[in-house]
């Protein structure tokens, strides 16, 4: 199917133009940091816990929670950026430059064309994700001792999260430039997190309005709200219940509901038909 | 009788600008087509809409007896696109590979054909050199093999000579004269006229989107004569009747022009005037090239 030779395509141009390897070059810096940052809190805090077997050991659990749910929040952030900066110039670049046409004028759809680079991107972006989102586990595993859970559950919604995100850049690819897609494509993706954030932060002050314009935003995008319920979903039930002042800012106290996570999908979906779509009714 | 290419008033409007007024035309199996006109004359965008890359406003157009953007016509279509720009981070096999595997073709059989192919156009010895690291003439010649993989039954050409030194030229003339040995329809669009002159059997003359002539080239290489006749009392029927000695008779004004195969025709065809009681007032005959003919039919405004 000529999709599937779209998609190697697509992951070789990835290889091929070093996209793969600044972004594991930077993958590996991150981890190393984030391996050093976990080791000395873990060491520096263990004097300034509280006294007594019971509290101390709560006070840790929450700690190593948190510090991997941030780093996991980074690694989130990270994919994201990945999923639009590798998106961003692979419709409109090849419209702008012409080497569309001759792909076009073989006998194959359009739509085999969209099909075909959103396979190979979400591929690429499913390793990126797996190696940095493993990693930041392994390493809280590896000096810790503390496995997450619901690992698959999390990294599935991120994962997700990254899927929609790339779509909506590849929508805006198929119809504006490469600079104006980057631009929307982040622009969406800065009024969702800070949407998910009022949201967050409504929910503690008891405040109903900004809980509701939180779901407004992750309505119209709803990439952040995917990782609130990520991040829910691998918090152990004890750093949950201890709430943001000792698990830190990125534990998740508004929880999107499992409708919001089957509206992303519905949303994931009529992205890719808009792409679809455009594509195949465009002029090249 | 069917045609390699028929259209039928076929048109493209980009909002008020319009590329392409009424385009309409018959290419037919086996022949070597030039389609000519000055910049902006809307060839692109017809070569586009033929290839299925823009939608026509309206109208309507067949390659190989199917309406346009049928995919099983496509797999017999090979196109060479105009300032072609390709992957550039692949090498020459992997692009050729890759184009292949578009046109769903056989492992085995696509092996051998770029080979082949890497022969033909004289880039074999490359092979496994990325495109990034290619002249613009071999970057000609590499989409020329790749618009030539699937052995079409009919191959667009957008100015396949642009960017070659005379080595390349001589390639590509060889290349065409042999798809015309094999029977293959070839649509070419070029600004060269002494490379239309020597390759095609027919060109069409196109401005603003409208054919204004379709001339047979071999009339042209037996030694075409331009003769422009000032006169009076011409009739329709009259001029009609000059079609007997000569091509495409048309009258302007006082003038009538038209081509003729051969010079000893002038006393005969001036014979037939005076005999219709029409006054000749001046003759002039002059040998047409190709370029001439080109003026004499777009103008010299160049489309503006």
């Amino acid at each position: 199917m000529a999709a599937f030779v779209i998609a190697r395509l697509t992951f070789l141009e990835a290889v091929r133009r070093r996209i793969v390897l600044a972004a594991a070059l930077l993958g590996l810096a991150f981890l190393i940091l984030y391996a050093t940052g976990f080791y000395f809190a873990q060491r520096d805090i263990a004097p300034i816990a509280p006294e007594g077997p019971g509290l101390g050991m709560l006070y840790r659990s929450g700690l190593v929670s948190g510090f991997t749910i941030m780093g996991l929040y980074a690694v989130n952030f990270l994919a994201i950026a990945m999923a639009v900066l590798a998106t961003a110039d692979t419709l409109s670049g090849e419209i702008g430059s012409g080497t569309i046409q001759a792909l076009v004028s073989k006998p194959l759809r359009r739509s085999e064309i969209v099909l075909g680079k959103w396979l190979g991107l979400a591929e690429l972006l499913g390793l990126y994700l797996l190696l940095m989102a493993g990693g930041a586990m392994l390493i809280a595993y590896l000096l810790s001792g503390y496995v997450v859970p619901n690992a698959f559950i999390g990294l599935g919604l991120i994962y997700l999260e990254v899927l929609l995100v790339m779509t909506v850049t590849l929508a805006c690819s198929s119809t504006l430039s490469t600079l104006a897609t980057g631009g929307v494509a982040l622009g969406l993706f800065g009024l969702a997190f800070l949407g998910g954030w009022v949201e967050q932060f409504g929910a503690l002050a008891h405040s109903q309005t900004a809980i509701n314009l939180g779901i407004i935003s992750s309505l119209i995008m709803p990439s952040e709200a995917i990782w609130h319920r990520a991040s829910y979903e691998m918090t152990p039930a004890l750093a949950r219940s201890m709430g943001i002042d000792m698990a830190g800012p990125f534990i998740t106290t508004s929880v999107p509901s499992l409708l919001m996570v089957a509206y992303r999908f519905l949303f994931l979906i009529a992205m890719l038909v808009f792409v679809v779509h455009r594509f195949s009714h465009r002029d090249l | 009788m069917t045609y390699a290419i028929e259209t039928d008033q076929l048109r493209k409007a980009f909002g008020d600008n319009v590329a392409v007024r009424g385009l309409t035309l018959q290419v037919a199996h086996g022949e070597v087509f030039g389609f000519l006109g000055p910049n902006g004359a809307g060839k692109t965008t017809s070569l586009k809409m033929l290839l299925g890359l823009v939608a026509p406003t309206s109208g309507s157009a067949t390659l190989l007896g199917a309406p346009l953007g049928d995919r099983a016509v496509r797999a017999e279509i090979g196109f060479l696109p105009e300032h072609f720009r390709f992957h550039d981070w692949l090498t020459a096999q992997e692009f050729l590979t890759l184009h292949g595997r578009l046109y769903r073709m056989d492992a085995s059989r696509l092996r051998g054909r770029i080979s082949e192919l890497l022969d033909l156009v004289g880039l074999a010895p490359f092979r496994d050199k990325r495109l990034r690291t290619f002249s613009k003439g071999m970057l000609q010649r590499i989409g020329l093999a790749q618009a030539l993989l699937n052995n079409p039954r009919l191959v667009f050409l957008d100015e396949p000579t642009s960017g070659l030194d005379p080595v390349g030229r001589r390639l590509v003339r060889d290349i065409i004269h042999g798809l015309r040995e094999r029977g293959t329809t070839v649509f070419l669009n070029s600004h060269l006229l002494s490379e239309v002159e020597v390759t095609c059997d027919r060109v069409a003359f196109i401005k603003h989107g409208e054919v204004l002539r379709v001339s047979d080239l071999k009339v042209l290489a037996a030694g075409a004569t331009g003769v422009t006749l000032r006169v009076r009392g011409m009739t329709p029927e009259t001029l009609v009747g000059l079609s007997r000695w000569g091509q495409e008779p048309r009258i302007d004004g006082d003038r009538v022009s038209l081509s003729i195969r051969d010079e000893a025709a002038l006393p005969a065809l001036t014979r037939y005037l005076v005999g219709q009681n029409v006054d000749v007032y001046g003759i002039a005959a002059q040998r047409l090239s190709l370029e001439d003919l080109f003026i004499q039919i777009v103008g010299t405004d160049g489309g503006l």
